[in-house]
């Protein structure tokens, strides 16, 4: 079934390549093509959602064969709560995406053929990573989405493309290589235990020496920290945001991102517990440091895809901080949030990709009284700003109140600052919707038309799950938990109780400083 | 039939979903599906009401468990509503006010092409006050609290094309987003220290936990108090929110919002009640506000800044009142009710007003318009005894309690509340007496009649009741039907009878009406405002100055740190990774060149794994 789904947009990019190329039909057609596969990938998704047994929760739909055996590696797959989550949010931003590039506009005479095909790889290569539960599987996967990320960016998108695939593929081939590192020696510890094996089961199963574990959590943290992204290895993203088109922004920060917080916590957590608890205050300061400082850059933006791209650095702050304050309500909190930041940030730069494309430049103040001539476009923009700014009532809300109140309970000063974030997430929010769409009609921002009917097609769908996940979180929550609750079990510092009666948590009883 | 409770919520819900998403074709009615949502929420809000009365005391209170929001380890939160005594009365208010508010403007926004969206944010607003004040749990009420501000948002904001109002509305909300730090913490501590976030359940054990928790809960849930309710400190937004169309100032910037600091105060009396510390710094943040409120009153031509003066130095006594424990909590809810009358009261004749005048809102541009708007002034007159407390009218006797109250717990914070009396009827005196008497100061083109009947009506049902509001008191019914929420009431025994207290009262406020009627109603009123004036007045013409310490302690240092890590971030921090990558990106970009870009980059990066795998291998197998 996993490698069916996995499978299925793989063959589809195949066979929009193989499509002929050329004039406006073939290209239509091809636009066709790609967007009916990422729907039957979509249809095989749901299919899994609903054959998945939340009630025993843990690894299903699992397949393990024997890949290379000297190295201990398989072709292993399986979900728990955690990677259906994200493996439903690719299949359900992949179509959304497509529909909403039909008409962008490519650099140079290339082919719209490429462009979707690359797209369907990147979701076929996403929904493996998520699946993987074999470490060797999951690294050539992981290197793999580097290949349609710096072509999608480097053939297809704007000014200053070619630099912006550069500096993204170096930056994350750095990352890579550390991990590979890290990969390499787990076979090494794996095999000195006995059979070598890669098998996540097999990994934690391990005993590994203290400093190992450290060095080798290292390796596949600082990878997944540049995926991320967490401050200071983000520098990355602002540029390729800038330069990606909105659609190739979605994919690289909606799902390929999450990699990185997926990462953490299925390799991490699961692999290397005790170096989890150890690196833990340094991360979460790190995290805090992400929120504050991704917040301030981007009410200092003035580009608006690079403000979008730093609120994600804010965001991807929240997640790291929950994962990594080791409770229930928090890491549940994280993965909800890692689904929600998806659906809020794809309707962000879908929206923006639009104005952007028709008003041609995307300094805010470029723009001014949009409003009046296309309200439905500003009322997608407020309610997808709403959501970015954690508004009650929207998705991102519940997901990140989980995350500060799970926090809370380990450190006050850091859940504090974190909050902070909520004050500037309204202002980079409402200050850039009040630049660009209230006000005077501006001449020069006369040009932007309102959507069209594919547009609030493409856009329609975030909404209503940004809203309905905002009141009925909990069918996805009652996925997540379960496996939430395996890790935080796992990771063995366990919820700390409610305090009734006693003095508040003090400082310096929380985990840190092992 | 009582497990309905959502239904309140529901219709004006619905009635925002509809209008928001109907087309152009409803244009012609969606003003009056929304009127008539907020009106069966009324009607139903009635029923429940006397239900809720057929009942024993102790059995006052409907729970209505909707579904769990969410629940993840130890965190649950149920969507539940409460229907008891002081969200009944609430109901009653919103529901009735705002249903008024609703017919009145269907006349005030007759001219808007973007009428029905009008209509749709105000029911919007209805079903999160609604939830607000119906909240069972903390992060529900959170819901509403945050629903209401994205309302006044959307509201103040209305007529966005005016760049002040788009300021305006930011401001609002961002202010507002500053005490909901406070909220968010306090919900944070709650669920640290008990589990659960659910109203009655936190109140029920704040008791047993240490004071400090009491005494931090009481302060961060005050926080948010004063960015809802526009006290000292948080209070700088709500003078530029008058920016929004009159009916929402009324309903939302006077009647129901503005007051919802109050209720939180209120419903968590039990917080309260645990901490001294926490009670003493809600009596000394209504106090100041109270003073700085009335004295911004005193210095606005602008006739609506006036009000919003007079509306924070209101809620200023209501928060002083709560701050007083179980003895204010009853007085607190009682002048919040009186003040949603005769404040909505006078707001909508505002709108009256401005809607004679072409919406001119400078009251040195008005005068004598007693005769050309009888009805108005009429209502609006009685609107004015009641904010001043004329004997007999409902401001007289909720005011007076809370001095009375005052005054039995310090003689100096009583004082300062009395003087708050004086000062209140003579802001309200120079507003009526510059608006309706002395002369005609009108500019030429301006024509002023009275408003139609769809307005007129909305104006006498709430003078109405801005004169019978003080029936409440009657046998001391409120104190009494609140008691099962907020706990019993101790009368204090004053060293004077409360008459002698009411007399003084009277006798202050009388000598507030003599200055103001010999300032500005004996005498002519300048065509302009004085320029040659005193610092005081200076002072009060820039609301004390609020705006400019924020602007110097937090916006300014704020927007340059963004600015400045911003530059950083990309000419800074970037340098490294340009350092470094760059060398690298170079390198790449003459690989690409010859056509294998790609392809060597790998190779490239390879060879450096290599590297890096060596070493690691070696510190792995040392």
């Amino acid at each position: 079934m996993l490698t069916l789904l996995a499978a299925t947009p793989l063959v589809g990019a195949l066979l929009v390549t193989l499509l002929p190329r050329g004039d406006a039909a073939a290209q239509r057609r091809a636009k066709y093509v790609a967007f009916a596969v990422s729907i039957v990938a979509l249809g095989l998704s749901l299919g899994l959602l609903a054959g998945y047994d939340v009630e025993s929760g843990g690894y299903q739909f699992t397949v393990q064969e024997d890949w290379i055996g000297q190295l201990g590696a398989h072709y292993a797959l399986g979900v728990n709560g955690i990677g259906l989550t994200l493996i439903l949010l690719t299949s359900i931003l992949t179509p959304i995406v497509i529909l909403a590039s039909f008409n962008d506009v490519l650099p140079g005479r290339r082919s719209a053929n490429s462009y979707f095909a690359w797209m369907l790889v990147l979701e076929g290569l996403a929904l493996g990573v998520f699946a993987a539960t074999d470490v060797f599987l999951f690294y050539v996967l992981f290197e793999a989405t580097l290949v349609p990320i710096y072509f999608l960016i480097g053939s297809y998108g704007g000014e200053g493309r070619q630099r912006a695939a550069v500096k993204f593929f170096i930056y994350n081939l750095l990352g890579g290589l550390l991990m590979l590192a890290s990969v390499v020696g787990l076979y090494v510890v794996s095999r000195d235990a006995g059979e070598p094996s890669y098998l996540l089961s097999d990994l934690m199963a391990l005993d590994i020496d203290g400093t190992t574990e450290k060095l080798l959590f290292v390796g596949f943290f600082a990878a997944f920290a540049i995926k991320a992204p967490l401050w200071p290895l983000h520098t990355w993203l602002p540029d390729a945001a800038k330069s990606a088109t909105p659609g190739t922004s979605v994919l690289m920060v909606s799902v390929i991102d999450k990699v990185g917080t997926f990462g953490m916590i299925r390799w991490c957590l699961e692999i290397f517990p005790n170096a989890s608890e150890w690196a833990s205050p340094v991360v979460m300061v790190l995290a805090v440091i992400s929120i504050v400082y991704g917040a301030l850059a981007a009410i200092g933006s003035d580009d608006i895809r690079r403000l979008i791209a730093y609120t994600s650095v804010s965001h991807f702050g929240f997640i790291i901080l929950g994962i990594f304050a080791f409770t229930t309500t928090s890491t549940a909190g994280s993965v909800l949030y890692m689904f929600n930041h998806g659906l809020s940030t794809a309707a962000l730069f879908l929206v923006t990709g639009v104005m952007i494309a028709r008003r041609g430049s995307a300094s805010i103040g470029a723009f001014g009284g949009v409003q009046k001539i296309a309200p439905v476009l500003s009322g997608v923009l407020l309610v997808a700003g709403l959501s970015s700014l954690s508004l009650p009532g929207l998705a991102p809300f519940v997901s990140e109140f989980m995350v500060l109140a799970g926090t809370f309970t380990r450190s006050i000063p850091l859940a504090t600052i974190a909050t902070l974030g909520i004050v500037l997430a309204a202002l980079y929010i409402l200050i850039m919707y009040q630049r660009t769409m209230t006000g005077p009609l501006q001449p020069q921002s006369a040009v932007v038309t309102d959507l069209d009917a594919r547009e609030v097609g493409a856009l329609a769908p975030t909404l209503v799950l940004i809203i309905g996940l905002g009141f009925f979180p909990q069918p996805l929550l009652d996925v997540i938990n379960p496996a939430a609750d395996r890790v935080v079990e796992r990771v063995g510092v366990g919820d700390p109780p409610p305090e009734t009666g006693v003095a508040p948590p003090s400082d310096d009883d929380h985990e840190g400083g092992h | 039939m009582f497990d309905y409770v959502w239904l309140l919520v529901a219709f004006p819900a619905a009635g925002a979903a509809l209008l928001l998403t109907w087309g152009k074709e409803s244009d012609r009615f969606g003003h009056l599906i929304a009127t008539v949502a907020s009106a069966l929420s009324f009607v139903w809000g009635l029923v429940l009401f006397i239900g809720l009365l057929g009942r024993d005391g102790d059995d006052r209170s409907i729970t209505d468990s909707l579904f769990t929001w969410f629940s993840s380890g130890a965190f649950h939160v149920e969507m539940s509503l409460v229907f008891d005594p002081l969200s009944a009365l609430f109901v009653l208010l919103i529901t009735g006010v705002g249903t008024l508010i609703h017919v009145y403007s269907i006349g005030y926004m007759e001219h808007d092409e973007r009428r029905r969206r009008f209509f749709a944010f105000l029911n919007l607003f209805i079903a999160a006050m609604l939830t607000l004040v119906l909240a069972g749990d903390y992060l529900v009420l959170f819901l509403g609290w945050e629903g209401v501000g994205l309302a006044s948002y959307l509201l103040i904001g209305f007529w966005q094309h005016k760049p002040s109002a788009a300021a305006a509305a930011k401001k609002a909300f961002v202010v507002n987003r500053v005490g909901d730090l406070g909220m968010a913490l306090a919900l944070m501590l709650m669920f640290a220290q008990f589990g659960t976030t659910s109203i009655q359940l936190v109140n029920d054990s704040v008791g047993s936990a240490s004071a400090g928790v009491a005494t931090a809960l009481g302060l961060l849930l005050l926080l948010g108090a004063c960015g809802k309710s526009a006290q000292v400190p948080l209070q700088s937004w709500l003078l530029d929110a008058m920016e929004g169309p009159t009916p929402v100032s009324a309903l939302i910037h006077a009647a129901t919002m503005v007051t919802a600091g109050v209720y939180l105060v209120v419903r968590s009396s039990g917080v309260y009640d645990a901490s001294e510390v926490a009670r003493t710094a809600v009596v000394v943040v209504g106090l100041v506000t109270l003073l700085v409120g009335a004295y911004i009153g005193c210095a606005k031509d602008d006739i609506k800044k006036a009000l919003a003066g007079s509306t924070m130095s209101q809620i200023g006594y209501m928060m002083l009142a709560a701050g007083l424990g179980p003895y204010g909590y009853a007085f607190a809810i009682f002048h919040l009710i009186t003040h949603g009358f005769f404040k909505a009261n006078m707001f909508l004749g505002a709108g009256s007003v401005m809607h004679g005048m072409n919406d001119d809102v400078d009251m040195r541009h008005y005068g004598a318009l007693r005769k050309a708007m009888p009805v108005t002034f009429a209502t609006f007159g009685l609107g004015y005894l009641a904010i001043i407390g004329f004997p007999g009218f409902s401001g007289f006797f909720s005011k007076d309690k809370i001095i009375e109250a005052a005054l039995g717990e310090n003689l100096w914070v009583g004082l300062a509340a009395l003087l708050g009396a004086g000062v209140t009827a003579f802001y309200m005196t120079r507003l009526m007496a510059m608006t309706f008497f002395g002369e005609k100061r009108w500019r030429d083109e301006v024509h002023p009649h009275e408003s139609p009947r769809v307005m007129t009506i909305p104006l006498i049902v709430l003078a109405a009741a801005s004169v019978l509001g003080g029936l409440l008191l009657l046998g001391d019914w409120i104190t009494d039907w609140l008691e099962p929420v907020v706990g019993h009431t101790e009368h204090h025994e004053l060293a004077v009878p409360p008459i002698v207290i009411s007399l003084i009262v009277t006798a202050v406020v009388a000598v507030g009406v003599a200055v103001g009627w010999f300032t500005y109603g004996a005498r002519a009123v300048d065509d302009t405002a004085p320029t040659k004036v005193s610092p005081f007045t200076r002072a009060g013409r820039a609301d004390l100055y609020g705006d400019a310490i924020n602007d110097v302690v937090v916006v300014r240092p704020t927007m340059a740190l963004a600015r400045g890590l911003e530059w950083f971030d990309r000419r800074g921090l970037d340098a490294f990774a340009v350092g470094v990558g760059s060398r690298l990106g170079e390198l790449a970009q003459g690989l690409r060149r010859s056509q294998t870009g790609y392809v060597r980059t790998y190779a490239l990066g390879i060879f450096i794994g290599a590297l890096v795998l060596t070493l690691a291998l070696m510190a792995v197998t040392f």
